[in-house]
């Protein structure tokens, strides 16, 4: 059914769909509403799954963490300073092999304090062995959940599995959602059956003391498992599309990218913004299109060389930054490319941190004044007291 | 086993414990004990939650457990909540009638996992709490911990010419329990098995958040001989240093009193590496403190 809703309302309709069994969640700006509205949810006795009201997000991951391990479908939803407290706890999830669903609405990260948007958090997670996967609008951050429980929960991979949708920007976005009906989704979405969980008929030890001897095979097989969900996220994908019709990309998505010479990467919400730039810029012959990077983790290195054979530059675009590296995205890029025989420039830009606004104008002058150009790191929109001499694009 | 000894072959004087043995616990561990005690009165019908520490660390190098039940071990913090999220999920899909304990050392318990039990309590959850109370961080090394007794020596609260060991009291971990109103909140110690056990049982019984301290002397922290770890824990009762109490919505409904038996905490602490620098000239005003604490609990609970 199409209703015209916030990104956060559509996200809670999504989750309650997918019949999780527990839901423990702690508020903080801008997930609030999805937890509020999963509890209105609960109140009015339309959500069968149990909400479990915490005393922190390290509380609420660990209870989900105990949920699932028990043999229940679990959910949580977090950002920024409340993903970081729930750090440990993500890290032993996926340790332990455990197909919980998160959704991030994504935050900076403090000091100084910031509600608003930017990739940060999610960064800060990228190697915590979860499945991170990055939604460009209100509809496909709905229809990502029931995506994410069937591919965590698949038994060759058995990972947990973080949806990212942009603090604010998607969240608190009105927008029509087309929600599926509970019958749609559970044709979609078999219930949770582990093959194995705490019962009693069949005493397992989850959680041991791994010595030298043990440790490094678990890492092993995390690893092989984020390469094997490669093909399973596109498989899922593409069913989600043969049972409602809508398909957002599998590992990646591409925009006008045929016989694109420049081309555009990015996550999350900025995709919209890059459509709009791209038609314009096509309309006066560019020839630039979009790669649209939908999981970050695992990171589809195959599928972007696939579809980069032609293209001469990538202009990476992130709201994000290790310090002291600088652009993650920018990096993954360059290594995706190095030692091949088609190896395409990549040019980095940091932009969109703390919620700083993303205007096409600026994106349209970083793609005139960025041709021919060796660019790393290049901050966009600075304030011009702070930007370096030679900056770009500055306020 | 040889031969030699011309015993004749007897029953295994229990059957198999739910915490088997040939784990790797040091000799005379108090924790290991408690935990099978508490194990073998919740029986087989009980998923168990349990924090990083010791307890954790002796019985499950892979590939290899000590635990024949359903057991799972998260982080040093959290076994409160991973029971919670057990609870729930039991709770959701209609199995009422299976046991969840979460349990954790002192340290997992009174300090860094404060919040997770505060909450777990609060929400009154079908969940009961262990805490295996050997008064240290014993697994990292003997660190002291907010269950440290006043003056007690670990490798963080050493004596020195400037100090007299842990500077801080013992928490009330108690009465910051029962403070949340639960419907059952007590203390044990492995010095009496059968009282231990029966609490285990009657707080299994009562439905909502249960939580019981239980005393356990760790030879290897506290410094006694291994073979004196029962000596040591009953020692700590008579003299008043660790109360056997009950509590129910707030309230002591029943405490074990010391009488006549009442010791004093000389005879306790003597028998311990970790007081010893109490025994000189110096420290006989800390000495003093230490019976001061004895007489306070005495008094606080009635236990003459
Ligand atoms: C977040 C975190 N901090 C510190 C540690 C290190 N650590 C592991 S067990 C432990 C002490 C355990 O003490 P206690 O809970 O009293 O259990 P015991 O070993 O004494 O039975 C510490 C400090 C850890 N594992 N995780
Ligand atoms: S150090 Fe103490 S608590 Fe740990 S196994 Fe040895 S006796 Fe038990
Ligand atoms: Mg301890």
């Amino acid at each position: 059914m199409k209703m015209m809703i916030e990104g956060s309302m559509g996200v809670a309709y999504m989750v309650m769909r997918c019949r999780p069994n527990v839901i423990a969640a702690y508020p903080i700006t801008p997930q609030t509403h999805i937890v509020e509205d999963l509890s209105q949810f609960k109140a009015d006795g339309e959500l069968s799954g149990e909400f479990i009201n915490v005393e922190s997000e390290f509380g609420a991951a660990s209870v989900v963490l105990g949920a699932q391990a028990a043999g229940a479908r679990a959910y949580s939803a977090t950002t920024s300073q409340g993903l970081l407290l729930m750090g440990e706890v993500l890290f032993n999830m996926a340790g332990m092999r455990l197909p919980v669903v998160i959704t991030v609405a994504n935050r900076a990260i403090s000091a100084p304090i910031s509600i608003w948007n930017d990739h940060s958090d999610a960064m800060v997670m990228r190697d915590s062995g979860w499945i991170m996967l990055f939604a460009e609008d209100n509809q496909e951050a709905a229809d990502m959940h029931p995506q994410a429980y069937k591919i965590g929960e698949n038994p060759e991979i058995m990972l947990p599995v973080m949806i990212n949708m942009d603090g604010f920007i998607l969240t608190h976005a009105v927008e029509t959602v087309d929600i599926p009906s509970q019958k749609e989704v559970d044709e979609f979405l078999p219930p949770y059956k582990p093959e194995e969980y705490l019962n009693v008929e069949n005493p397992l030890t989850f959680g041991n003391l791994a010595e030298p001897q043990w440790y490094m095979e678990t890492r092993y097989k995390l690893q092989e498992t984020q390469e094997d969900a490669k093909a399973l996220i596109e498989k899922i994908a593409d069913e989600y599309k043969g049972k409602f019709g809508r398909y957002h990309g599998g590992l990646i998505d591409t925009y006008r990218m045929d016989d694109a010479e420049r081309v555009f990467v990015a996550m999350g919400s900025i995709i919209g913004t890059l459509k709009d730039v791209v038609d314009d810029l096509r309309a006066r012959g560019e020839k630039v299109g979009i790669l649209k990077i939908r999981s970050f983790r695992p990171f589809p290195k195959e599928k972007i060389r696939e579809v980069c054979g032609h293209v001469k530059e990538l202009l990476v675009l992130e709201k994000a930054i290790s310090f002291g590296l600088g652009g993650v995205l920018q990096e993954e890029l360059r290594s995706t490319f190095y030692g091949q025989k088609h190896q395409p420039k990549v040019l980095g830009f940091v932009l969109g941190l703390g919620g700083r606004d993303i205007p096409p104008k600026s994106l349209i002058k970083l793609y005139e004044v960025s041709k021919g150009k060796e660019i790393s790191n290049e901050f966009v929109d600075l304030r011009p007291e702070v930007a370096p001499k030679g900056s770009l694009v500055t306020l | 086993m040889t031969e030699s000894t011309k015993t004749k072959k007897q029953k295994p004087p229990v059957e198999e414990s739910l915490l088997t043995c040939g784990h790797r616990a040091c000799a005379g561990c108090g924790e290991a004990l408690g935990a099978k005690l508490v194990m073998d009165a919740a029986g087989p019908n009980t998923i168990v939650a349990t924090s990083t520490g010791c307890l954790e660390v002796f019985s499950t190098a892979f590939p290899q457990t000590a635990w024949r039940m359903p057991w799972i071990h998260s982080l040093f913090e959290n076994s409160a909540a991973v029971a919670a999220g057990i609870e729930a999920a039991l709770r959701n899909k209609g199995k009422h009638d299976i046991n969840v304990i979460a349990q954790g050392g002192d340290g997992g318990t009174a300090d860094i996992g404060l919040g997770c039990l505060s909450g777990l309590l609060e929400r009154n959850q079908n969940v009961l709490y262990v805490c295996y109370d050997n008064e240290a961080y014993m697994n990292t090394g003997v660190q002291r911990s907010g269950l440290t007794p006043y003056n007690a020596r670990t490798s963080t609260s050493p004596s020195g010419t400037e100090s007299f060991g842990n500077q801080h009291q013992k928490k009330n971990l108690l009465g910051i329990c029962a403070a949340h109103n639960i419907p059952y909140a007590a203390t044990a110690t492995v010095a009496y098995p059968q009282d231990l056990m029966m609490k285990v049982k009657k707080a299994l019984k009562i439905p909502g958040a249960k939580f019981l301290q239980v005393h356990v002397p760790c030879p290897l922290g506290w410094i006694h001989k291994s073979e004196l770890t029962i000596e040591v824990a009953k020692l700590a009762v008579s003299t008043g240093l660790f109360p056997i109490v009950e509590m129910q919505y707030n309230k002591v409904t029943r405490t074990r009193k010391i009488g006549k038996d009442r010791r004093p905490v000389e005879d306790y602490l003597k028998l311990q590496g970790r007081f010893k620098h109490l025994f000189t000239d110096t420290a006989k005003d800390e000495l003093e403190k230490v019976r001061q604490i004895a007489q306070a609990n005495i008094e606080y609970f009635g236990l003459e």
